[in-house]
């Protein structure tokens, strides 16, 4: 049984202005120590996502549709006491999006990380404290860095609290929300490292999730392609680097610049992502595909397996 | 890349310097405890040629804004010169002004008042970091790009400043025009504001345009398209660019020239290729080390880091070369007792050419050496 199962799940927007469907109908396992990235461009509906998972979607936003099952229990059936106690920070942890830059700039930083524990265990202060110093040793950082406050810390020690933190409970799965936008490459490069280290070290389970292709590559096994609210293409990371098969997919990949090798005009996926609260007919893309034909923009393209393993959204490849 | 020919020198800046002062305490002002200053620029030469893309990479902090900003004199300048070649009608008003240029046909626009200054205003446009904050959100596309053409008193009637308008937007391929032009910012994508940015920047023909690239995360494919737009351009209208980045393996696709900054100075300054293939300074290298590429053969494998420690405060600048103490070039270099390592960390190394047109400022390289240096 994968320790992660998420069937069908749809999380939309309930705007004044229409319904965003950011997530809408999306499948997908996740095995015991595996590390499966999820790509896609901003807007398509990844944070969403994450957030579905803890069921932590905020206002408007709700889970409308689908399952997602964690040891055999349905999160999305669960009360919201439930969720606490059984799933967030034991089960499930996450490294929100902009996190590092979340910290309460009068609270010493340390009195902030423990707050999982106190919530989520009965250690005391005392213990929790001295659990955290173990955890900030393993991210890298000197004990002592959390008596200081958030204004005494650079960009990439903010990072490795939120990375400490995740980890605090030891759960099975870390969601990583793109962990690294933002920060200098040398410090990305350096909490990559600690990403595999822990990895092997501790046997997690990870969800890496970011627009940046380059850094998925760094970490992930499996890789999932989202484009408005969608997955479209699932597969084994050499599999989905080295043979993409969605249009979106290949364009995405052509549109990465390369530090060697020659240099071709950049490409770019011309038009916008749609309009969540109104998108196209038919497969999502088809109005910025290159290789649109006649069924495209009349019906939705199943997701069926074209290889082992390797699953793809696109009339390309499925029988009609 | 097809690249055009480059021009004549359209700008040369030497020395620049911004320094910020910190402000005191009571307690220190009454004490007379020394002003202290960031040293956001700290001795930043470099020369533009016209049709040249100039980049300006670094670490978060390390100037690249603030040398953008005092061409425009957004900063106090604390020392250099910036001597600039305006276009004609620039050229001139300035005239008009009593601005004196020299033998070369450049002014030094840090030497003139804020007057004079001001036509300058139209021949230097900077893009700014963030798409979102620097378009008002109360003014339409069509009120964002008049608002210079009638502060330069370009186009007598609304219908010619219209066609000026018009020609911009299509420029930067926000067609149909008519689409565009009533569109508020929040109806636009990231992409569409970063190119209304660049819009109003080359609305007024400029000769000189900093676009500060956005940290905020642009997708590959907005940012692809946004550099290039800017190849277009630089071979359309003849115009240069400050191209100012986190990113080397973008600044590869559009810039003739990259520099690298570290901690107000540049350490390396060169071809664009070669650069990043050949790179002279152990902080470049570093920097071309850990940047990541879409290859899944990168997992089995930990990313070497070639750096250690965290940027120093740009309040307490190390003393020698600015770098050594995150240097490990440096520290293999003391272990093996070369005489050279001790140059390190008595004063700051000179940006010496080390290959044509190749410059790094590293005592590795025997030119950078006080002459007769033999340890
Ligand atoms: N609170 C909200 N109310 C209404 N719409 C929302 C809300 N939050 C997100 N959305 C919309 O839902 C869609 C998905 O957003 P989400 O933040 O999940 O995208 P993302 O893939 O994480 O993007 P990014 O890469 O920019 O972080 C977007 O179209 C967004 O505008
Ligand atoms: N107005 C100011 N007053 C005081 N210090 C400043 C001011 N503006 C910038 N600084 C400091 O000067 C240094 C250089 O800042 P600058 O914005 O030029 O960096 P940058 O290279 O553009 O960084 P980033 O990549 O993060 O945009 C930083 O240490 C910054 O904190
Ligand atoms: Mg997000
Ligand atoms: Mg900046």
């Amino acid at each position: 049984m994968p320790l992660l199962e998420v069937r069908d799940l749809r999380t939309y927007y309930y705007t004044m202005r229409g319904v965003v469907r950011a997530v809408d109908g999306v499948s997908f396992t996740l095995e015991k120590g595996e590390t499966l990235g999820i790509a896609g461009e901003s807007g398509c509906g990844k944070s969403t996502l994450a957030w579905s998972l803890l069921k932590l979607v905020p206002p408007p936003g709700r889970i409308v549709g689908g399952s997602i099952l964690v040891d055999g229990m349905d999160v999305t059936k669960m009360s919201e006491h439930e969720v606490r106690s059984k799933i967030r920070w034991r089960k499930i942890s996450m490294i929100f999006q902009g996190a590092m830059n979340a910290f309460n700039p009068v609270i010493k930083v340390g009195d902030q990380v423990i707050e999982p524990l106190l919530l989520h265990t009965d250690m005391d202060r005392e213990e929790a404290w001295a659990r955290a110093e173990e955890m900030v040793k393993h991210v890298g950082l000197p004990p002592e860095i959390l008596e200081r406050y958030p204004h005494e810390l650079s960009g990439g020690q903010k990072q490795r609290l939120v990375i400490a933190m995740a980890l605090l409970l030891e759960p099975d799965i870390v969601i990583a929300d793109e962990p690294t936008t933002a920060l200098d490459v040398v410090i990305q490069a350096q909490i990559l490292n600690l990403m595999k280290r822990l990895y092997r070290e501790k046997g997690m389970s990870i969800i890496l999730i970011t627009h940046d292709l380059s850094v998925i590559a760094e970490l992930a096994e499996r890789v999932a392609i989202m484009y408005a609210g969608k997955i479209v293409e699932l597969g084994p990371a050499e599999a989905v680097f080295e043979n993409p098969l969605h249009p979106y997919t290949q364009a995405l990949l052509k549109a990465v610049p390369r530090l060697r090798g020659p240099k071709e005009r950049l490409y770019y996926i011309p038009g916008a992502p749609p309009d969540l609260r109104n998108p196209p007919r038919g497969c999502r893309f088809n109005p910025r595909c290159e290789r649109r034909f006649e069924p495209c923009d009349r019906e939705e393209p199943p997701l069926v397996e074209a290889e082992k393993g390797h699953y793809v959204a696109c009339w390309l490849y499925a029988r009609r | 890349m097809s690249s055009p020919e480059l021009g004549e020198v359209i700008l040369d800046l030497k020395d620049l310097r911004v320094w910020f002062p910190i402000r005191r305490g009571l307690i220190e002002t009454i004490t007379g405890r020394p002003r202290l200053y960031v040293r956001a620029v700290d001795g930043v030469s470099f020369e533009i040629r016209r049709r040249e893309t100039f980049c300006l990479v670094g670490e978060s902090g390390c100037g690249k804004t603030t040398t953008g900003k005092a061409l425009l004199r957004l900063v106090p300048i604390t020392g250099g010169s910036a001597r600039f070649r305006p276009s004609k009608e620039v050229a001139e008003e300035l005239e008009r002004r009593g601005v004196e240029f020299d033998e070369d046909g450049m002014v030094d626009i840090f030497k003139l008042t804020d007057k004079q200054f001001h036509p300058l205003r139209r021949d230097i446009q900077m893009v700014y970091q963030d798409p979102y904050g620097s378009l008002n959100p109360r003014f339409r596309v069509r009120d964002i790009l008049e608002e210079p053409l009638i502060v330069h008193k370009i186009g007598e009637t609304r219908s010619e400043r219209l066609e000026y308008i018009a020609r911009a937007l299509e420029m930067v391929k926000l067609t149909p025009v008519s689409e565009f032009v009533d569109r508020y910012p929040h109806q636009l994508s990231g992409g569409q504001r970063q190119r209304v940015a660049i819009a109003r920047a080359i609305i007024m023909n400029p000769v000189l345009v900093v676009a500060d690239e956005p940290v905020s995360m642009l997708d590959v494919s907005i940012r692809a398209e946004i550099l290039e737009l800017f190849n277009i351009l630089k071979e359309r209208i003849g115009l240069s660019f400050i191209y100012i980045t986190h990113d080397l393996s973008t600044a590869r696709y559009v810039c003739n020239r990259i520099a690298v900054m570290y901690l107000g100075r540049i350490v390396e300054l060169g071809p664009a290729d070669d650069v990043i293939q050949d790179p002279q300074h152990p902080y470049t290298e570093a920097l071309v080390a850990a940047i990541p590429e879409p290859d899944p053969r990168n997992r089995a494998r930990m990313r070497d880091i070639k750096i250690k420690g965290e940027v120093p405060s740009p309040v307490n600048i190390p003393p020698g070369c600015r770098f050594h103490p995150r240097c490990v070039l440096y520290e293999a270099a003391l272990k093996r007792g070369e005489p050279w390592a001790k140059l390190c960390t008595q004063a700051e190394p000179p940006l010496v050419e080390v290959k044509k047109g190749h410059y790094a400022a590293c005592y590795k390289h025997e030119a950078a050496r006080p002459k007769g240096f033999t340890g």
